[in-house]
């Protein structure tokens, strides 16, 4: 009892911050990285650095999605409850990242593959969204995440009741499955990674399914 | 201004000619030593750079052959099969790669690479030929009659390299098999040792790595079997000790440090076929026509070249006078 006010106290002050600027470290290092690069300096991006972006910021969005998902369940299980206060910051920065993932493949990718043309770009990236599977899933995950995005601020929580908010962000979890299944047909071969998201994914959905399960049990042996 | 330190093989990227001139160690050396001497004189190093090159040139035409360190260097002639674009730098060359038996990250096999035993090395050549057996790389190899050849190499993920192999034609190899008229196609195979292949822990492909060609295209001129590049052996990661270089088709299909080759009268299986029929065909020619099913392949990223331009891609990758008569008639998009 002792403990968990001492947290939820000393929580208050460092939390939030802290939270910031760990999900701010990826894109500070990779603007970093970057800065090296485009003034030849030595630099960690490697031979393929347009490659190695799109990578880094696809990764980072869906580690730190999973980290999102795995707010609740760190609380149940920690009972240390302050954290639920950064749960939105974090899913508000897995957007951020999936929003420069779209920008780096828009901009790096399609304009120059059309040859710095917009309309060009365009046309490229209906191709790919039509035609190609990784793609289409990719869109869709990241057109999701957009009106949880858009409706993060206390305000909307307001307008739209607290009710409906949480049935609107019941999306995160058939996005984060469909961000998972984008990582798991972009890679060729079968690679280890896409499972290692997938099996992640997997504990933290199957965690709440069950607490779902027990619940409803519960109710119903209240109710008999 | 950014300056790096000369190395052996830069500089030369526009000018392949002087290249190979300056693989004399105690040349480079001497070299290194008059440059940072005239750089600290305040002359300018491209002078005794150039100097450098003339007197090495003159020295290499007089032996016929291009001069290179007896223990570590090749020795071997040059070729016209070049082409104009400029050479992938040699760390790119050797820091990016796909051998997934070493990882399935592009820097793993620079990484990993150096725990395959490639010496002794043999390989066991089975099927339809007359002479089959299990031979020492010396045998196969005659490393007084090395070649060079600078090819383009283009990846099926829509980035490519120029490459100066050093080897021998893949035809004259496996004409010495005496392959007989049964013998349709020739099927290659990777060296497979798990554990100095921490790739091979996950099952991201069938192991061990196949590949194919059918009998006509492996005796094509550009069909070629490296066991060096930029001068030197192939390092591990590229390969070693011996691999296969087919510029006119995806990087795949170049098998990496073959231990086996078998003649067959059936198109042999190949391992991204097995992985994936629908993206992935035996022939796998380049063909810019033809996307991917899952990006497009009518242009290309150039590693080491402009970050923010592509290359478009060409049909047989540029190799179409050479080559494109082995397909004639046939449908190339259904045929991929």
């Amino acid at each position: 009892m002792a403990r968990n006010a001492f947290l939820r106290v000393f929580g208050q002050h460092w939390l939030k911050p802290l939270t910031f600027w760990l999900l701010a470290l990826p894109g500070l290092w990779l603007i970093w990285q970057w800065t090296l690069l485009l003034t030849g300096m030595p630099n960690d991006l490697g031979f393929n650095p347009i490659e190695t972006t799109h990578r880094f910021l696809g990764d980072t969005a869906i580690r730190i999605l999973l980290i999102t998902l795995a707010v609740t369940p760190f609380r149940d299980i920690t009972r240390w409850l302050p954290i639920v206060k950064v749960r939105r910051r974090i899913g508000v920065a897995a957007f951020w990242y999936a929003l420069l993932h779209v920008l780096a493949y828009l901009g790096l990718d399609l304009f120059i593959a059309a040859g710095m043309s917009v309309t060009g770009a365009l046309a490229g990236l209906w191709e790919d969204v039509a035609e190609r599977i990784y793609i289409t899933l990719g869109m869709i995950a990241f057109l999701l995440l957009i009106p949880l995005a858009v409706t993060s601020f206390n305000a909307f929580i307001r307008l739209m009741t607290p009710t409906r908010w949480q049935q609107l962000h019941w999306l995160v979890y058939p996005l984060a499955i469909i961000a998972v299944l984008h990582h798991g047909f972009m890679a060729k071969g079968n690679q280890i990674m896409p499972w290692v998201h997938g099996g992640i994914l997997a504990l933290l959905l199957g965690y709440r399914l069950v607490r779902t399960l027990r619940k409803r049990a519960q109710a119903r042996a209240i109710a008999s | 201004m950014f300056i790096k330190r000369s190395k052996p093989w830069q500089g030369l990227d526009s000018e392949i000619t002087p290249k190979n001139l300056f693989l004399d160690r105690r040349r480079i050396m001497q070299a290194g030593g008059a440059m940072a001497l005239t750089g600290l004189l305040g002359c300018g190093s491209s002078e005794s750079q150039a100097e450098n090159t003339a007197e090495a040139a003159s020295e290499s035409a007089a032996s016929g052959l291009q001069s290179a360190d007896p223990m570590t260097g090749l020795r071997y002639r040059e070729t016209a099969y070049s082409v104009s674009d400029p050479l992938t730098p040699l760390d790119a060359v050797t820091g990016y790669n796909n051998f997934y038996e070493f990882g399935v990250g592009k820097d793993d096999p620079a990484r990993y690479a150096h725990h395959m035993t490639v010496d002794p090395w043999s390989i066991e050549v089975e099927g339809h030929a007359a002479n089959i057996g299990r031979f020492d790389l010396e045998d196969l190899v005659d490393f007084n009659a090395l070649e060079e050849r600078v090819y383009r190499l283009r990846c099926v993920e829509a980035w490519s390299m120029v490459v100066p192999w050093i080897g021998i034609p893949l035809a004259d190899v496996l004409r010495r098999f005496e392959p007989t008229s049964d013998a349709r196609y020739v099927a290659f195979e990777t060296y497979l040792n798990r554990p100095e292949m921490r790739g091979t822990r996950f099952p991201v492909l069938d192991w061990p790595y196949v590949e194919g060609l059918r009998m006509d295209e492996a005796m094509n001129e550009l069909a070629f079997l490296a066991v060096g590049l930029y001068g030197d052996l192939l390092p591990n990661q590229n390969g070693a000790p011996i691999r296969l270089v087919v510029p006119w088709k995806y990087g795949y299909k170049s098998i990496k440090s073959i231990t086996k080759i078998r003649f067959v009268s059936e198109q042999p299986p190949t391992s991204w076929n097995i992985a994936a029929p629908n993206e992935y065909g035996f022939y796998s020619n380049v063909n810019p026509n033809r996307a991917h099913p899952r990006w497009s392949q009518s242009s290309e990223r150039v590693i080491g070249g402009a970050l923010f331009s592509r290359r478009e891609t060409e049909m047989f990758n540029g190799y179409g006078e050479q080559v494109a008569h082995l397909y004639a008639g046939m449908d190339l998009i259904e045929n991929h």
